[in-house]
């Protein structure tokens, strides 16, 4: 009962993320609302998994903070230099 | 035993879900991308941490617990991460938080910083001006 309590309370704020999605004004805030958009889905994974006696569910919720942590970069990388193959740390010697 | 347990571990999962739902309004209420990485960043790990402590208080000491401190241990180390490089992005890229009523602008930072930083290395020297 408490544990669908928390789902419906994760899926309200699920929906206020998907909000600043769609409104942003920047691409910055688009980026923060799928970020916090994962950290809300590993979240909703692990309760979902005790709500329905799997907790298996968890090796999910695992995988899935770190796919959304390498998202993240992955965005913010292409969005700075409009490609994912730019080599980032020193600068190249053939630049 | 158990079910106080359990009716902990719900009130904890219950808390954690009403801070993740505060860090949702917070980004729906806020004016600038700074305050809004500052409320979603600081509610989803707080959030996070109380709803995993209340899972690991329902699953009692198994293997399950084992992975809850991992998926805990993960979003503690990514999601500060993300914030971090998300407001350095947005900063690097021109964004202007807004204070108050007024700008930072970048052009009014530098005519700033400029005349001071002489003046202060000229008044440290031993030797006076040329």
């Amino acid at each position: 009962m408490l544990l669908a309590a928390g789902v419906a309370g994760l899926v309200l704020a699920m929906a206020l993320m998907i909000w600043r999605a769609i409104v942003g004004p920047s691409q910055y805030d688009r980026m923060l609302a799928a970020n916090s958009f994962g950290t809300k889905i590993v979240l909703l994974i692990a309760i979902i998994g005790y709500l329905f006696g799997r907790p298996a569910f968890l090796d999910i919720a695992i995988v899935y903070a770190l796919i959304n942590f390498v998202t993240t970069i992955a965005l913010m990388k292409f969005f700075r230099y409009r490609t994912l193959a730019h080599r980032l740390g020193p600068e190249a010697k053939d630049g | 035993m158990v079910d106080v347990l359990h009716l902990i571990g719900g009130v904890l999962v219950v808390a954690g879900t009403l801070l993740t739902l505060l860090g949702g309004v917070g980004v729906m209420r806020f004016p600038d991308v700074y305050t809004r990485i500052h409320a979603a960043s600081l509610t989803d790990t707080g959030g996070a941490t109380l709803v995993l402590i209340g899972l690991g208080l329902i699953s009692g000491l198994t293997l399950e617990t084992l992975k809850l401190g991992f998926v805990w241990v993960f979003v503690m180390l990514t999601t500060p991460a993300a914030a971090n490089a998300l407001a350095n992005a947005a900063f690097s890229a021109g964004h202007t938080p807004r204070i108050g009523t007024f700008q930072i602008t970048k052009s009014a930072d530098a005519s700033q910083a400029k005349p001071e930083t002489p003046r202060t290395a000229s008044g440290d020297g031993k030797s006076g001006a040329p």
